[in-house]
């Protein structure tokens, strides 16, 4: 347990590690910082004096540790578009990327884990039908596209909802949505064919043969085992959140970080952009590490290996 | 028993026993998927030829033409005559256009006055043109080059360096695999779009961009896959053999381990092929991906969204409807078509995601 | 008469013309076509046949646990302790499953829960039937494990079931099985995977077991080794049906039907020697469009004219032995 956690939390910690080079690298490569901070009338003294402050005449390798350490400190940088410090427009925006991300996470585990079961106890019924035509568009369709259509259909010929934008209780719908669609596809196929696996195992025979009721071989002893490979995709199933909240709030203009990741995007704002990116990033790492406890957590094996 | 026991029961001998085996038919083979496969394919390589337009042709005067299958949507108002029409008035009409409906017509009648809503299509523009008056079907076919470029070149350099490092770790074992495989495992954890994003930021645009990033996402998988087939040939009788008759590692790899790994290697690119058209897509979309003017159909979905206001009536939905369904239908096709390989070829891998 | 009254009362499980069959795509498939046996108190029936024969369907049947659909128990009753299962609804047939008559599965690697300890995988059975608070559950739990020779039980019930060794875990599966005292316990092949050393001691266990509680023991096996050394009496399957039974006596000395005596001619013996096992030839039939015959005919070495057209009738050959064959009559 110990050793498989520590391994985990050690693969995190690189992968941060390795997203922050990526930047620092990118960002030292996309010119010298001077020519956006710097307006026309400074003077080559303020070049050099912003140089220092900046620490631009230390070695590559001491930039990185201080850019590594301000990171640390909560400083990264201040954004050119806004002039105020990226940290507090990351988490100005920060609660409405967390809002969506958690309201779709939790539509794909009520539509994906209920549809994955019903379909693989009644197999070859409706149920399993509607499951399968959802599955191939969740994981066939490109969210950008399926949200949409989705406002074509609901926000404009319908005008049952919103379109865009965080104005009302029901603006979250088509968003969440869009963006849920996806795990629930991928949470019903997984958990389909985990239950079919176990539902045909030998200790279900023998729970069944113990006199346990049929409602509580699927509840209880088939669901958990069901659980496991759904937990073991979700690690990169997370990634898909993180790239898909980028497309989903720039379909919809939702006020959040993945927005904002794509407007730095284009006004140019190295700061902000490279700062949204680690706090995704760690989002991301700290979810996957979650999950990888949650594993240990429901399979003994892990646990115990 | 009871393995051999499908769950299917026996069709119905009166109502069709043709139709269910014709059902049977399309259950069994992926008649469908490889049919549209192919039809991007084609439309991927002949482009120039079969493209009725050119896909980069503007014309101002036919923007948002609506697909071929639409009737004009007109509506009758009664109009004024009045010498000038006021902005923001009642509805008016000029004399001089009044006169062009009805010669008689003199200052102060009322008139109906025939108002086209939205033009009706014509076979010009089969699909429809879009907000610059492009021909919507011709960019779709354009587009399909970008999209099968961006896979076909992602997945022989990434399936190459994948196949290299997996055989490598996979024969050698111990440190070499460890380092390889924590090499995969961090890369797995990055989110992928997001350095996308950092990538064009700092370098710009360009498909050779979109290709290198796609490139560094798809090795690892490759990797994976093959070092756990090579870990598990290299104790084969055939493998010992070849070493004691003399064979160099390199000949043992590539002549005696390499084509036993060959139908996983099919069944994982088919699969992947599936990700990194969507993964280019998507990158296009955003704007991070092959620049304008190319035709690309992340690029088309993005196009038509700021045109959809007016819904089905008004709104010029068509110009983001139609790439995105062949993006669909080709990740459906190729995902249809990798799962029956997974299960023709090799029913081990259905693990393989 | 008065010993004939004892046996008859001595009787805990009577299957009657007991029917399974599965609606495939290629047609109806009789996996059982009507058998029917009895058994008393304290016996141990061994029920052999090459897999495909149907012994597995006929022990799901009697669970009655044949997934439905695309199985279905056509007709038949089965009698245990006064009440006929096929008659039970689905909550009363789950209060008779594990607590009168239980299960102990073919391969001890998988047959328990990888995801629950051994404690609460024995204790579930317990806890189900017998209205007792949990401390007692548990401690009966213990008592169990401690039956079937499990060492440290205590800390044992913590442990999950990677933790423990095959046969560790096939004295677990033996120990759910026993856990409510049943009347009927039903071997499928419990010792297939297990090396032979350890087979020899589950093998003892179980029939130790079986003389403390007094269960009649049904041994599901394609191996005359185990029959010899266990059973009391015989039932040899083939094709979904009965086509010989008595006691192990009379099947080793007076086989009678003549897949009965190949099966035997198939196992090797120790005190002969023998240049080469001998084997059936041929493949067991596939169980749909079944001719009508009997369908052992082709490859049976005594074959006539007769056996392709009729089933042959069942012929007592002895008391409690009989066979259906048409050489018999």
């Amino acid at each position: 347990m110990q050793k498989y956690l520590v391994r985990r939390l050690g693969l995190a910690v690189v992968t941060i590690i390795a997203v922050s080079l990526i930047i620092f690298i990118m960002s030292r490569a996309s010119g010298d910082p001077r020519h956006i901070m710097l307006d026309d009338y400074s003077t080559d003294e303020d070049w050099e004096r912003m140089g220092q402050v900046l620490g631009l005449d230390k070695p590559y390798w001491q930039q990185y540790l201080i850019f590594l350490r301000d990171a640390v400190q909560g400083d990264l940088g201040q954004s050119v578009k806004e002039g105020r410090p990226v940290t507090d427009v990351i988490l100005e925006r920060l609660p409405a990327t967390l809002y969506l991300g958690l309201t779709a996470f939790a539509i794909s585990l009520l539509v994906g884990i209920p549809l994955g079961i019903l379909s693989s106890i009644k197999r070859g019924s409706l149920i399993d039908q509607i499951g399968k035509i959802v599955a191939m568009l969740g994981q066939s369709a490109p969210p950008f596209w399926l949200g949409i259509m989705l406002i074509i259909f609901f926000a404009v010929a319908w005008e049952i909802l919103p379109p865009y934008g965080w104005d009302d209780w029901n603006s979250i719908v088509l968003p969440a949505v869009t963006l849920g669609w996806y795990y629930a596809a991928a949470n019903l196929r997984l958990v389909r064919s985990a239950m079919l696996d176990v539902l045909d195992s030998e200790y279900i025979k023998l729970a069944r043969a113990k006199g346990v009721p049929y409602r509580g071989v699927v509840l209880r002893h088939a669901f958990r085992n069901a659980l496991i490979p759904p937990l073991t995709f979700a690690g990169v199933t997370l990634g898909a959140l993180v790239t898909g909240s980028l497309v989903v709030e720039t379909v919809f203009a939702w006020p959040g970080l993945g927005k904002l990741a794509i407007d730095a995007l284009f006004a140019f704002d190295y700061p902000l952009l490279q700062g949204v990116v680690i706090v995704f990033t760690l989002l991301y790492v700290l979810a996957a590490f979650s999950v990888d406890v949650l594993y240990a957590y429901i399979d003994p094996r892990i646990r115990y290996a | 028993m009871a393995a051999d026991v499908g769950g299917v029961l026996t069709p119905s001998k009166t109502t069709g026993f043709r139709l269910s085996g014709i059902y049977y038919f399309f259950r069994r083979w992926p008649v469908i998927p490889v049919f549209l496969l192919a039809l991007v394919l084609f439309a991927g390589v002949t482009a120039p030829l079969i493209a009725p337009h050119d896909p980069n042709l503007q014309s101002l005067t036919e923007r948002k033409q609506p697909p071929f299958w639409y009737s004009a949507k007109t509506e009758t108002q009664i109009q004024t005559v009045v010498q000038r029409v006021l902005p923001g008035s009642a509805p008016q009409i000029s004399l001089s256009d009044a006169q062009k409906i009805n010669p008689a017509a003199q200052i102060g009648d009322t008139i109906e006055v025939e108002q086209v809503l939205r033009p009706g299509g014509s076979t010009k523009f089969l699909l429809g043109s879009d907000q610059l008056g492009r021909d919507i079907l011709s960019r779709i076919i354009y587009g399909a080059r970008i999209s099968l470029l961006a896979a076909a070149v992602t997945l022989v350099v990434g399936g190459c360096v994948g196949v290299l490092l997996g055989l490598v770790a996979g024969w050698y074992g111990g440190l070499v695999d460890e380092a390889v495989m924590r090499f995969v495992d961090i890369l797995l954890a990055i989110p992928l779009v997001l350095i996308a994003l950092v990538m064009v930021a700092t370098l710009g645009a360009s498909l050779t961009i979109i290709v290198a990033v796609l490139t560094i996402f798809i090795w690892p998988r490759f990797a994976r896959q093959l070092r756990g087939e090579v870990l598990q040939l290299k104790n084969m009788d055939f493998v010992s053999l070849a070493r004691v008759a003399g064979a160099s590692t390199p000949r043992i790899l590539f002549v005696h381990i390499f084509p036993g790994t060959i139908n996983t290697l099919i069944v994982v690119a088919t699969l992947q092929v599936g990700i990194v058209i969507l993964l280019e897509a998507t990158l296009s979309f955003l704007g991070a991906g092959v620049p304008p003017p190319t035709a690309t159909w992340g690029g088309m979905v993005s196009d038509g969204r700021n045109y959809l206001a007016g819904g089905f009536t008004t709104g010029s939905w068509w110009i983001s409807t139609f790439p995105g369904i062949a993006i669909v239908l080709t990740v459906m096709s190729l995902n249809l078509f990798g799962d029956w390989l997974r299960d023709k070829l090799d029913p081990r891998l259905r693990q393989i995601e | 008469m008065v010993t004939q009254a004892a046996t008859e009362r001595d009787v805990v499980l009577r299957v009657n013309d007991l029917r399974t069959y599965f609606q495939t795509r290629w047609g109806t498939v009789k996996a059982v076509d009507g058998i029917s046996f009895d058994l008393r108190r304290g016996e141990t029936l061994g029920i052999v046949g090459e897999s495909g024969s149907g012994k597995s369907v006929t022990m799901l049947s009697l669970m009655r646990l044949i997934p439905m659909p695309p199985g279905r128990i056509v007709s038949g009753s089965i009698m245990l302790d006064g009440e006929d299962l096929l008659q039970l609804s689905d909550g009363e047939m789950n209060r008779v499953r594990g607590s009168k008559i239980a299960l102990i599965i073919q391969d001890p690697m998988t047959s328990l829960n990888p995801v629950f300890t051994i404690g609460n995988q024995v204790s579930e059975a317990i806890a189900i039937h017998q209205n007792i608070p949990k401390r007692s559950v548990m401690e009966q739990a213990l008592s169990v494990l401690r039956k079937v020779n499990i060492p440290a039980a205590e800390s044992r019930m913590r442990d999950y079931p990677h933790q423990l060794s095959g046969g560790m875990r096939q004295r677990v599966v033996g120990a759910i099985g026993i856990s409510c005292q049943p009347q009927v316990l039903i071997a499928d092949e419990p010792t297939t995977s297990l090396d032979v050393t350890i087979q020899a001691q589950y093998l003892a266990l179980l029939k130790e077991l079986q003389q403390d509680s007094n269960v009649a023991l049904i041994f599901i096996t394609h191996d005359f080794g185990i029959v010899a050394k266990m059973c009391d009496r015989v039932a040899v399957m083939y094709a979904g049906r009965i086509v010989e039974q008595g006691s192990v006596r009379d099947i080793f000395n007076r086989p009678s039907h003549p897949y009965t005596e190949a099966l035997l001619a198939s196992v090797p013996r120790m005190e002969e020697d023998v240049d080469r096992l001998y084997s059936i030839e041929g493949q067991p039939p596939t169980l749909h469009d079944l001719p009508p015959g009997c369908p052992f005919a082709d490859r049976c070495q005594y074959v006539m004219e007769r056996c392709r057209e009729e089933y042959p009738t069942r012929t007592t050959i002895s008391e409690g032995h009989d066979a259906s064959c048409w050489r018999l009559i």
